[in-house]
This record gives structure tokens, C-alpha cells and sequence, in this order.
């Protein structure tokens, strides 16, 4: 839908680049702050929900009592899905927030945001880059040169969209069901708990499974890529991942504003032990949901 | 008023002289009439007048009163306000004076109790008329007069039996006179035996004296009750020492028992109690610690002090030891038989009998326990003494003796219910008892009653199945009442299978408060024990979900169905009908509205008859996430061989760089060591 900026074009990036020094290699600045503290407050929120979600659907499953306890019984558990699901509104809001800024900063139009080389919106390219990332699988073709935003980084960004909104949906509906029974018959909640529980199994699974896949587990870059946390990602295997883009700027002569020095070890190991957290937890719970699907589901 | 009849006079001169000779000295007339002239017209069967409203007759058969012991009397005699007066007569006439001729009669009633009535006015109080009749009165040695000794107790029931006016409005202490009297032994001699000297009410109450027994001049007061009684058991105190010492007996009346205290008035029993044996003979013997029956050596010891401060504290030892013979030296040697406490406590005794504890103590079984071993021995106490093993707060640990996990009752029981005085302890029955001293909550003998002990599979249990709700509502009474109105009541349910009653959901003996965390959570188990499919799809909801958590404020079954008034649905008096279904909602959730209850409570996506919205809602997200996870998921794996690949081809190239940076440094120093490249060589040959 959108262009989404990088970070890093300024003069702090050009200062950073003119006092790098020879001890460290520069690094290529992918996101900016604000992506990657809206990615770690979705995250916190996600993980909330999930968790406190999962043990009212899997009720059943003994898990789901000693987790509401953990977290100080349903009624805790319940004020921790509402304020999470605050949270993940705030982050929806703040993003779209951003766009429209961003849109109005550059003074460009929402035609060329939208269809813009840099937009989340899925366009020619994606569908040429599936076609040979499929030809590249089976062995038929080499590695396609993907852009800033691959065609399943773009799948990823809006099913977290169309979940926001079905799940938010529902959720509000369920949230105050006397308020949407003035307008809705009273099976629509019924129809909001199914939908609310079903997409939200399909959205933890989804992220849990496909996403950890694509983006830290795939074997190149396991067992994690950090590059969402610390914005940072080596300028040899920004050239590798993202070649259109990397040839792009370099042809626009604006890569150079884009480098940065890479953080300091104890903050890598801090963001590494945070990623490591959400990462276990995340495959917990994949774990709980294929129990309760398999073995108890009822 | 009176009708008055052609009148004809035909003076008799004989009667006429007879009547002046007899009330010349009262009356002084001028002339006495006939009986014959009076009877000329009340002679005719249908004089009648109105009294009060009512027709009285006002006939005078000539034949019973010339039979009577007033036969000879001439009717003037005792009507003497007509002597010498013209007839027809005006009326009323003035009461019959009977004290004219029976003075001391008279005088006695006067200063009776019904006498004292009559001068009150009372209206119930009855006059001479009353019990003796009017023309027909025989002598009391005639059979058929109306207080001849057969016929008085009837002539005191009249007003003396239950529900007469007399006894609903006036203070008699007494209940059921004639009929205990008539089960007595003075009522049986007299009315099945047919022996008239046995004692009739007016034996002890006098005739004429009745007063009541706080009156000093009544024979039935206290110190005159020896005397009334012994006017028919005339040497009693020859017979009777153990409680009385000769004449001390009436003269110290007011320390020494009545006859009464032993044999109660009205209900003197038939039972023939051993005579001539005061406690302190047994004591003679028995007062010593060190005495041992010679069969097995037990103590024989009694501990006087402890009889004297029971409930038996006046009831002799040989009342209850019956059999002995006071002639022997040993006059217990003749004792065959076991205390029977049934001889003075009969209905506790049949109860008992009948009950699983008296039944196994007839098939002599040693676990049966006898009264005993519940009551105790001597010492016995009232079950409202604090003290007694029968007292409320000491039932459990009593029952708790055999019933307790381990002991012998709890080792013969079959049944589901272990722990029981345990889980009775923590129960809130028991917790009310034990903790809270409230001596009115329910205890083992509440439920189970305490001599009609009887299995649950006895239909005349009180804890069988069909019992149960009266039993519990003997407290619980408001809710047995709205209980009885329920479906789940067995006059208004209509099914083949066992309808729940109160143990189903509360529990016998660890029944919690029904607004304790544990309860509520439980109950839906309960339910779901005969309600399982739609148990089932409440757990599908919300509301079930959320309680399966473990919180309790989410509605469970009894929050829309209601506890004891459940009805169906269907039930204009349910929770969940038409009209009442939105103000159950808004328990909970205020503001609902009818459309809000709507909501499905007990729905299920699996049922695409009954909820298609939500089965195809169900299998459209379904789809869309196995749908999602396939095309991903095939995605990923194909993905897998590239990416391990890219990866070898990474690392090889790192290797190499490494290499390259390590041999770049190494030119320098070659001189001095040997060239490092070769230390990284094996990376190159990493996969």
C-alpha cells in the first residue's frame, strides 16, 4: 500500500559514514526506530494476546488452567488480552499515522505512495519474482533479485492488516456485546467468537510457523535475523537479499546515506536474549495448538 | 313460647297432701298441684318450646321419672317456684335447686372448680343437670344411671376430650385425659374388664370437690395424692418401700415422690414394677469399687452420684434392673433379662427396633450398638445438657465411634460415601456445628433421625432418594417449597430416570456453601451428569470456556435456569421464558436487550441442522486456515533445499574471505613463522 522510507538519510548518516573507521565495517540501515519499536510492542502485544487468548479457547487442556493462573487467574488474563488488544490498536493507528506523515512530508500523492518501487502493495514485480522464486525451488532457474520488499514480506504485512482487522473486529464485538446487540442479532456474537478464535488460531499459527520460517529460521539466516531489532544488516548481505534494491541505490548514489555503525555487542546480546524469548514462546505455543488440536480437540 | 294445650285439671288429693306435707315448710301455698296435672301437658311428646333459637322439648316421660330416684317426688318438689301457681305456667321457671335436698353436695360444688365456674358465669361450667340428667336420675349403684362408674369417664369426656370447647378454651394442663386414661390400667379394668371399683375420674378428682392440684384442699394435690390413692391401694407403702418409708410418705409429702412422679396421672402404666426394693438395698452391695460379676469379672461398680445427677435421677434401680425379688437376700439373683429401656420409652424402643441398628442388635450382632452405647448407663443426660453424648456438638464424635474411616460401621459399609465424618467436619453442616456452635445445624441425626437409623435403599429411610427433599426441607423449608414446583420434582417431572434430589448437586456430607468457588464450578458436573449434550455445548460458549478456567462469575447453569425453581423453558414461571429470559441476562450484563439474548448459550458449530450460520462461519475460517497453512506450508518446504544450499555456498565463501584476510596478514611475518593460511584451510572444505 505504501512506501515505506528507510532510515538513515541525513546527515547523521553521513557523519556516521565519514567517522566509521577501519575497526568496523559499516552497516545498512533497513528500518527505522520507529518500525522496529512498533515490531518489538507488536510483538509484546501479539505474544499477549496469543497466550491469553489460547487458554480461553483451549480451555479444555490442563495447560490453559496452570497458564491462567500463571498469569493471575481468568480475570487478570482478561484485562491482559483487552489492554494488549489496546496496544496492538495504538500500533495499527500510529502506523497508519505514520504513512499519511510520510506521505505528506515527501509532498507526493497517494497514487505515487501506493505504486511507488518501494510500496507494500503487491505489483508486477512481486508476480514475476514468485514465478522465478518458484522456478528457483524446483531447480529451474537462479535466485530471484529481490526488491526492498520481497512478495512474502509483503504477504506478511498485510495479513497482519486483514488480521487487525477481522480479529479487532470480532474482538470489539465480544468486548461489549450488549453495545453491537442494539444493532446485530444476538447469534452475531456467537458468529464474532468463531471468527475471533479461528483467525487468531490462523494468525499465531501463521506467524509462529511460516513467518519464523521466512525470516530467521530459513537456513541462511538461522537461527535468527536480528535485522528487524536492530535495523542494521551487514551492507554483503543487504547486496545479497536484496540486490534490486542495493543496485537501485547504488545507481541513485544514495546508498552511502544509508549506512550506520552496527551496535555495540551487549546491545546485539541483549536484543538477541529478547528475540530468543519471543522466538521459544512463540514455538511453545505451537506446541500447545498442535496438542490441543490433535490430541484433545473437542 | 309455650304452646299451650286444652287445659284440664284432675287434682289428685292424695298427691296433693304428699307435695303439701313435703314443701309446706318452704313454699306455704295455698294448694300443691299434681304431678298429673303437670304432666297433662307435659305428658304430650310434642310440647316443645324455643330456647336460644332452638327447639327444646319440653316432654316428660311419666315412666322414667316415676323409675327414678326422684320417682316418689312430686314435681313441685324440685320445680318449687310453681308451688301453689297456677297452670298453664309461665315461663321460664327458675333453675332447680338441687342443694335444697343435697346440701353438702351442693356445698362441695360450690366450692369446686366447676362451681367457681358457674358463679364466674362461665357458660361451660357444668351444673348438676349436667352430669347427673334431670328427670331420669338413677341411684349411682344403677348401672344405667349416667354416673355409674362405667359411665363416667364418658360423662367427663364430654368436656374433657380433645377438642371439646372446654378443652380449646380453657387452661387444662393435661392432654388426651380419656384416652390415655382409657389405655391405662384403672381405664382397662374399667372399660374392657368391666370392673367397676376400678378408679374413675371422680375416684381421684371427687364427685362434687374437684379442685385444681394446687388447690391444698384438692385430693389431687401433692401432699394428698398418697391418701387419694390409697383409699383403693390401701397397704401400697407395705409394698412400696423403695421409695416410701411408711406414714413419712404422707407427712412429708412435699420432699418424697408422689405417686404421680413415678406413675404418671392418666397414663398409669400397666407395667408391673418391681416392689419392695429401695436403691439403697442394690447399694448395699453395688457402692463397691472393687465388686466383679463372678461370670466375667467386670465391675459391677455404680457410681451412685452419677445416677443421682441424670435424667433417671428419680427412677429407681429396679425399674430398670427389672425382675428382681425384694424376698431374697440377694434379691437381684433373680434378674434374667436385660434393661429394656423400651418399657418406659416405648416409642423411642419401636422406632428402634425397626431401624438397621436395632435389626442387627436382633440378629445379635456384636457391631449392633443398643441404647448404651449412645445414651450411656447411668449417667444418662438429657440431649439438651451440654454434657450428654447426645447433645448436638457431641453427635459426630458419637456417631464418629463406629462411623469414623476404619472403625467397624465404616468397615462393613458397602456405599459410595468414605470419609464421612471427616468430610462432614469440613462441610458446612459441620463447620456451623463444631465451628460455630450453632447448636441448630444439621447433624448426623438431623439427616438420618436418631433411632429410625435406616439404609438409603430403604424406602422408609429418610435419606432414600424419595425422602430426601422432606428431610432436608425440615430446615430448608422455602427451598424444598420451590423445589416441589421444579421440574426436578417427582410430581411434576416426567421422565423414567432418577429425578435429582437435594444430595445430587449438594452432596451428602461435604456440602459447601452454594456460594463457595468449589460449588459453583462443580455444579456444572452435577448438571452435566444427566444434561451431558447441551453440558457440552455450554463448554463450546464463553460463558463455559471461562468457567472451565476456574472463575466463577461468568454464568453457569444456575445463574439463567435458576437452582431449585428451574422449569422449562417452555414455563411461563422460568428464568429463560419469553418474558423473563432479558431481565436474566441483565444479572449480569445491564443494558441487554432482547435482541442481546439472542445470543447462542449453548451453541455449538457442529450441528448443521440446528446452527448453519455457525457451522459454515466454523468451516468457512476452517478453509481459509488450512488453505493458508497448505500453500505456505508447500511453499516453505520447497524452499528448504535452496536455503540450505545458499547457506553451504556462504559459509564456503566466508571461509574463503577468511582466508584471504588471514594470508593478507600473514605476508609480514612470513619470514618469522609459518604461514597461517593453512589453519583455515579445512573451512574451505565446510559444506
Amino acid at each position: 500500500m505504501t512506501d515505506v522510507g528507510r532510515p538513515g538519510a541525513g546527515p547523521a548518516g553521513a557523519s556516521a559514514v565519514r567517522t566509521s573507521t577501519h575497526t568496523h565495517e559499516l552497516q545498512f540501515c533497513r528500518f527505522t526506530p520507529l518500525y522496529r519499536t512498533l515490531h518489538v510492542l507488536m510483538i509484546v502485544s501479539f505474544m499477549s494476546l496469543a497466550l491469553t487468548g489460547l487458554t480461553l479457547k483451549f480451555s479444555y487442556t490442563g495447560w490453559a488452567g496452570a497458564i491462567s493462573r500463571l498469569l493471575g487467574g481468568f480475570q487478570t488474563a482478561g484485562y491482559v488480552h483487552r489492554t494488549a488488544a489496546t496496544l496492538m490498536v495504538g500500533i495499527f493507528v500510529t502506523h497508519l499515522t505514520d504513512l499519511a506523515r510520510r506521505k505528506s512530508r515527501k509532498g507526493g500523492s497517494w497514487r505515487a505512495l501506493i505504486l511507488g518501487p518501494d510500496s507494500m502493495l503487491f505489483n508486477k514485480k512481486d508476480l514475476h519474482d514468485f514465478g522465478a522464486t518458484i522456478r528457483w525451488f524446483v531447480g529451474a532457474g537462479s535466485r530471484p533479485r529481490y526488491g526492498r520488499w520481497t512478495y512474502w514480506e509483503k504477504f506478511d504485512y498485510f495479513a497482519v492488516f486483514w488480521g487487525i482487522f477481522v480479529i479487532g473486529s470480532t474482538g470489539f464485538a465480544l468486548w461489549f456485546p450488549v453495545f453491537f446487540t442494539r444493532f446485530l442479532p444476538g447469534w452475531s456474537i456467537n458468529v464474532a467468537t468463531i471468527i475471533h478464535s479461528d483467525e487468531a488460531l490462523l494468525a499465531t499459527g501463521f506467524i509462529f510457523t511460516v513467518h519464523f520460517f521466512n525470516t530467521h529460521l530459513r537456513p541462511e539466516k538461522f537461527p535468527m535475523d536480528t535485522v528487524i531489532f536492530t535495523g542494521r544488516m551487514n551492507l554483503e548481505e543487504f547486496k545479497r537479499d536484496k540486490p534490486a534494491e542495493y543496485e537501485q541505490l547504488v545507481a541513485s548514489g544514495q546508498l552511502e546515506r544509508h549506512l550506520v555503525d552496527p551496535y555495540p555487542p551487549v546491545v546485539i546480546r541483549a536484543i538477541r536474549a529478547f528475540a530468543w524469548t519471543a522466538l521459544s514462546l512463540g514455538f511453545a505455543m505451537v506446541v500447545w495448538i498442535i496438542y490441543a488440536m490433535l490430541f484433545v480437540y473437542r | 313460647m309455650l304452646r299451650k294445650p286444652s287445659w284440664s285439671r284432675s287434682p289428685s288429693p292424695l298427691a296433693s297432701l304428699c307435695c303439701a306435707v313435703l314443701v309446706a315448710g318452704s313454699v306455704g301455698s295455698a294448694w300443691a298441684q299434681e304431678n298429673a296435672d303437670c304432666l297433662a301437658c307435659h305428658g304430650d311428646k310434642d310440647l316443645t318450646t324455643t330456647r336460644k333459637g332452638s327447639t327444646v322439648s319440653l316432654y316428660v316421660s311419666e315412666q322414667h321419672f316415676g323409675q327414678s330416684a326422684h320417682g316418689s317426688l312430686t314435681c313441685v318438689s324440685c320445680h318449687a317456684d310453681l308451688d301453689g301457681k297456677e297452670v298453664p305456667h309461665n315461663v321460664p321457671l327458675a333453675r332447680v335447686e338441687c342443694g335444697t335436698c343435697h346440701a353438702i353436695e351442693a356445698a362441695q360444688h360450690a366450692k369446686s372448680l366447676h362451681g367457681k365456674a358457674i358463679a364466674r358465669g362461665d357458660s361451660l361450667a357444668p351444673r348438676c343437670v349436667d352430669c347427673h340428667g334431670n328427670h331420669d336420675i338413677l341411684p349411682v349403684g344403677d348401672p344405667g344411671s349416667a354416673v355409674a362408674p362405667l359411665r363416667v369417664p364418658f360423662v367427663c369426656g364430654r368436656c374433657h376430650q380433645e377438642g371439646s370447647p372446654v378443652t380449646r378454651s380453657r387452661a387444662i394442663h393435661q392432654d388426651h385425659i380419656l384416652e390415655n386414661y382409657s389405655e391405662s390400667i384403672h381405664g382397662e379394668g374399667l372399660l374392657k374388664k368391666g370392673l367397676i371399683v376400678a378408679a374413675t375420674c371422680a375416684s381421684c378428682h371427687t364427685a362434687h370437690s374437684i379442685l385444681p392440684h394446687t388447690d391444698p384442699a384438692s385430693s389431687i394435690a401433692r401432699q394428698n395424692i398418697a391418701k387419694t390413692c390409697t383409699k383403693c391401694h390401701a397397704l401400697i407403702e407395705q409394698v412400696h418401700r423403695k421409695v416410701i418409708k411408711g406414714e413419712l410418705w404422707e407427712k412429708e409429702a412435699h420432699v418424697l415422690p408422689a405417686c404421680v412422679d413415678c406413675h404418671p396421672p392418666h397414663k398409669v402404666r400397666k407395667v408391673f414394677y418391681d416392689q419392695g426394693m429401695a436403691d439403697a438395698d442394690c447399694m448395699r452391695c453395688h457402692q463397691d469399687p472393687a465388686l466383679r460379676a463372678s461370670q466375667d469379672g467386670r465391675s459391677l461398680f455404680v457410681a451412685i452420684e452419677e445416677v443421682q445427677q441424670s435424667r433417671h435421677a428419680k427412677v429407681t434401680c429396679s425399674q430398670c434392673h427389672s425382675g428382681v425379688n425384694a424376698s431374697r437376700l440377694r434379691p437381684c439373683e433373680t434378674i434374667t433379662a436385660k434393661v429394656d429401656c423400651a418399657s418406659c420409652h416405648a416409642d423411642q424402643g419401636q422406632l428402634y427396633q425397626k431401624s438397621i441398628h436395632g435389626v442387627l442388635l436382633g440378629q445379635n450382632d456384636p457391631n449392633a450398638p443398643s441404647c448404651k452405647e449412645c445414651h450411656g448407663r447411668h449417667g444418662i443426660l438429657g440431649r439438651l445438657n451440654p454434657a450428654s453424648p447426645t447433645f448436638a456438638t457431641n453427635i459426630p464424635n458419637l456417631c464418629a465411634r463406629c462411623h469414623r474411616e476404619g472403625e467397624k460401621a465404616a468397615v462393613r459399609y458397602k456405599g459410595p460415601e468414605h470419609e464421612i465424618i471427616a468430610s462432614y467436619t469440613e462441610s458446612i453442616h459441620g463447620k456451623g456445628l463444631l465451628k460455630s456452635g450453632l447448636t441448630v445445624t444439621a447433624t448426623c441425626t438431623s439427616c438420618h433421625t436418631a433411632h429410625s437409623v435406616l439404609p438409603r435403599t430403604d424406602p422408609a429411610s429418610t435419606v432414600n432418594r424419595k425422602n430426601v427433599p422432606a428431610t432436608c426441607g425440615g430446615c430448608h423449608h422455602g427451598i424444598e417449597e420451590a423445589f416441589e414446583q421444579s421440574v426436578h420434582a417427582t410430581m411434576v417431572g416426567k421422565t423414567d430416570k432418577d429425578l435429582p434430589v437435594c444430595n445430587d448437586c449438594h452432596t451428602s456430607h461435604t456440602i459447601q456453601r452454594a456460594d463457595a468457588t468449589g460449588f459453583k464450578l462443580e455444579i456444572m458436573n452435577k448438571c452435566g451428569k444427566c444434561h451431558g449434550e447441551i453440558a457440552k455445548t455450554y463448554f463450546d460458549t464463553y460463558h463455559g470456556k471461562v468457567s472451565q478456567l476456574g472463575y466463577t462469575k461468568t454464568a453457569k447453569c444456575f445463574d439463567c435456569h435458576g437452582a431449585h425453581d428451574i422449569q422449562k423453558v417452555t414455563d411461563p414461571r422460568s428464568h429463560l421464558s419469553r418474558a423473563n429470559v432479558v431481565q436474566t441476562c441483565q444479572k449480569c450484563h445491564s443494558g441487554a436487550t432482547r435482541r442481546f439474548a439472542g445470543y447462542l448459550t449453548h451453541a455449538t458449530h457442529h450441528d448443521p441442522k440446528k446452527y448453519p450460520i455457525l457451522f459454515w462461519a466454523f468451516w468457512g475460517m476452517t478453509t481459509l486456515l488450512v488453505g493458508t497453512f497448505f500453500v505456505s506450508g508447500v511453499h516453505t518446504l520447497l524452499w528448504i533445499p535452496r536455503a540450505v544450499q545458499m547457506r553451504r555456498e556462504l559459509r564456503a565463501a566466508e571461509a574463503e574471505a577468511a582466508a584471504e584476510i588471514a594470508a593478507a596478514r600473514a605476508v609480514p611475518a612470513a619470514g618469522a613463522r609459518g604461514t597461517p593460511a593453512g589453519e583455515n584451510a579445512p573451512k574451505e572444505d565446510a559444506p
